[in-house]
């Protein structure tokens, strides 16, 4: 097997790069895993619980990591240069080590759209207005003391589906994870009313419509289709949220004790330097460009580069570790018919 | 409310405003509601600061009333529009300040329908020549006035007389800024400030010494909207949109209202008085009166110690005494109505709800 003493390198150590870390390394690859974070876990590791079933994050994380026994993973470090010679890549790395790996595997994964682009929502102005990652720390870390909201909202498609944004495409996981919260936070005030203010519902995975259902019937969440137009706040620090009721046919204007932004996904910004580098192609959106969208999804169109997660577009947990998988598989096949 | 959200938007919304050597367009409404302002305005940065502000009698309206109440096409607009930079250009300027909110939004309409409709621009050099065998060159940089007292906002405060301070509290006026829709809601890009929080004219009042006052509807509509006031059926509509703002505004107690726009000041002036004669109610800390509403140049003139009635702010239904006698400003109470040379103007009778002097 001597295909299995070649060296393969992971560039991103979120859910992405770690499961496929796992797989390269349970083949039996010599995988090395370089993170630019202090620790592994990307976005996962800020978050509390996941949808559809309210599986903590953290356990997760440690799975998965458990899995990653004999993988040479680096945080705090970064990709200084790519150099091909022939079908190996030499990569100095910023931590002083120099690896020639015979593929590489981006997962750089995405950044949240910041929501103060969107001024008119007022994050970052306004005290009372968040995001859903800041949410997720809340539930981690606990909430805010004294703070006991009875009026709830939360937005959905914040930088996503908005031409204005930039950003036309839907980025998938803010229905649910709007849901999800809403259900949390009615739980943890029972009293609070909890409006989710959306364009429509995208409750596509298994168990996410059940999810919608229970929302509604046993947690007594208020859905309202139509945009946020504008948050201002009041004298007392409250909120005033004007938006439109498109099923009404009626604007609406709310007071809030709190609202919250589903941050969409976008295109990795810390990726740039590794798509200069390597001259990756990205799509219209930013994200990387593969070879084929339905055969050959975690292929670039260079020969020993491949990519895992959401570094090519908007994908819920689930889809990520698949795509990894099938990333870690694909650079199976390439590196076994290179001999 | 976090300040440094607010200064990293307006990080983002800067524009460059030349200091010096400009066109000045006049706005046909501002003649006639406040006349004094612009007078205000030219004899500031000719006089004061010395600089060089060109006006030319020959330049018409932009059109933009015609325009926004669909009266009149845009090209139409356009041509106005062209004629006014051929006297610009005639003139040996490349700088056109616009003193109206409106003209100011129909100019950068214009111009960036032409940036990216060229055969449209070619199209109105063609009229224009047609109409009155002139030629055009677009200006260099197009400001609202506004702006140039934004720019000039230090220079105020260094030679301010009397801050924007209550005199018996020492403690800054609480002022609600109003700006124009058509400032920077349709191109954020082309303001101070952006089109969400605004700094043009925060930036001159915190400059001044004032304080803002961030209120739930700061962004609304003055409730002028053109044919929401110039079909009567529809003023109704206008007059609930001001009376919204007032209601929003109230709880904070602002001590007067700064606009750039010629059409909120008068509407935020006028309608106070409907709603004070309707409904015996008025706005602000001093029964009886109202919260005055003045425009940029006014409250610049008011700080470097003009006389308020040499600015012709007896011309404001809400009386400016209150403002006047927080700021510590001296005037004759009974020079109010008399006009230049001490001419008799005539004293206004006085509403029932609310005082005008």
């Amino acid at each position: 097997m001597e295909n299995l003493k070649k060296n393969i390198i992971i560039i991103g150590g979120g859910p992405g790069g770690m499961e496929a870390a796992s797989c390269l390394n349970t083949i039996g690859y010599t995988v090395f895993l370089v993170e630019k974070g202090p620790v592994l876990g990307g976005h996962l590791a800020k978050w509390d619980r996941l949808f559809p079933e309210g599986n903590e994050a953290a356990p997760l994380i440690e799975k998965m990591r458990s899995r990653m026994e004999g993988v040479k993973w680096f945080v705090n470090t970064e990709v200084l240069s790519v150099n091909r010679l022939g079908s190996k890549y030499t990569v100095i790395l910023s931590n002083g080590l120099t690896i020639n790996a015979d593929a590489l595997l981006i997962a750089t994964g995405f950044s949240l759209f910041p929501a103060e682009k969107k001024e008119e929502y007022g994050y970052g102005i306004y005290d009372r207005v968040i995001t859903s990652a800041d949410l997720e720390r809340m539930f981690r870390e606990g909430m805010p003391e004294g703070l006991v909201p009875k009026k709830i909202g939360f937005v959905h498609c914040v930088g996503s589906r908005d031409e204005k944004a930039g950003n036309r495409y839907c980025s998938k996981v803010c229905c649910a994870t709007s849901v999800k919260q809403a259900c949390e936070i009615k739980a943890m005030f029972p009293d609070a009313d909890v409006f989710c203010f959306y364009m429509d519902l995208r409750m596509f995975g298994r168990g996410y419509e059940d999810m919608y259902l229970e929302a509604q019937k046993d947690y007594g969440v208020f859905f309202v289709r139509g945009r946020v137009s504008e948050v201002a706040e009041k004298k007392d620090g409250r909120l005033l949220v004007k938006a439109e009721d498109t099923l009404a046919g009626k604007p609406l204007r709310i007071t809030l004790d709190l609202l919250v932004l589903l941050s969409g996904m976008v295109r990795n910004t810390s990726a740039s330097a590794i798509t200069k580098m390597l001259s990756l192609s990205v799509r219209e959106d930013g994200f990387f460009k593969t070879s084929d969208m339905i055969y050959n999804d975690q292929r670039s169109a260079q020969d020993g580069i491949f990519y895992a997660g959401a570094c090519t577009g908007p994908k819920t947990l689930p889809e990520t570790l698949a795509d990894a998988r099938a990333a870690a598989l694909e650079a199976d096949f390439y590196l076994r018919q290179d001999d | 409310m976090i300040y440094e959200g607010k200064k990293r938007i307006w990080s983002e919304f800067q524009k460059e405003i030349p200091d010096d050597g400009y066109f000045y367009a006049r706005s046909c409404i501002r003649q006639n509601f406040n006349p004094g302002a612009e007078q205000a305005f030219l004899d500031i940065v000719r006089n004061r600061f010395g600089k060089d502000f060109y006006e030319n009698p020959l330049h018409t309206t932009c059109g933009g009333i015609a325009y926004h109440s669909d009266t009149t096409p845009e090209e139409t607009s356009m041509t106005i529009i062209a004629r006014q930079f051929s006297l610009m250009q005639e003139a040996g300027y490349e700088n056109f300040v616009v003193s109206c909110v409106t003209s100011f939004g129909l100019h950068t309409e214009i111009l960036q329908t032409w940036e990216e409709f060229p055969e449209v621009e070619a199209k109105i050099h063609q009229m224009l020549w047609d109409a009155c065998r002139r030629e055009f060159v677009k200006p260099r940089f197009l400001v609202h006035a506004s702006d140039i007292m934004f720019k000039y906002r230090y220079l105020v405060s260094e030679n301010a007389v009397r801050p924007l301070i209550n005199i018996k509290t020492g403690k800054p006026l609480r002022v609600v800024e109003h700006i124009g829709c058509h400032y920077s809601k349709m191109f954020p890009s082309k303001s101070v400030g952006g089109a969400e929080y605004p700094y043009v004219l925060s930036g001159l009042v915190e400059a001044l010494g004032g304080e803002i006052v961030d209120y739930p509807e700061r962004r609304h509509c003055c409730g002028f909207g053109f044919r929401q006031y110039l079909v009567r059926a529809n003023r109704g509509y206008s007059l609930s949109n001001t009376y919204k703002k007032f209601e929003s505004m109230q709880p904070f107690m602002p001590d007067m209202i700064i606009t750039n726009c010629p059409g909120c000041n008068y509407f935020l002036d006028r309608w106070q008085y409907v709603i004070a004669e309707t409904t015996g109610k008025t706005y602000g800390d001093t029964p009886g009166y109202g919260i005055p509403v003045l425009s940029y140049e006014e409250v610049a003139a008011l700080v470097l110690g003009y006389d308020p009635w040499d600015i012709g702010l007896q011309m404001h239904q809400v009386a400016v005494e209150p403002l006047l006698d927080k700021m510590g400003v001296e005037y004759d109470r009974a020079a109010k109505y008399r006009g230049k040379g001490g001419k008799d103007l005539g004293k206004p009778e006085s509403p029932v709800n609310i005082k005008c002097y």
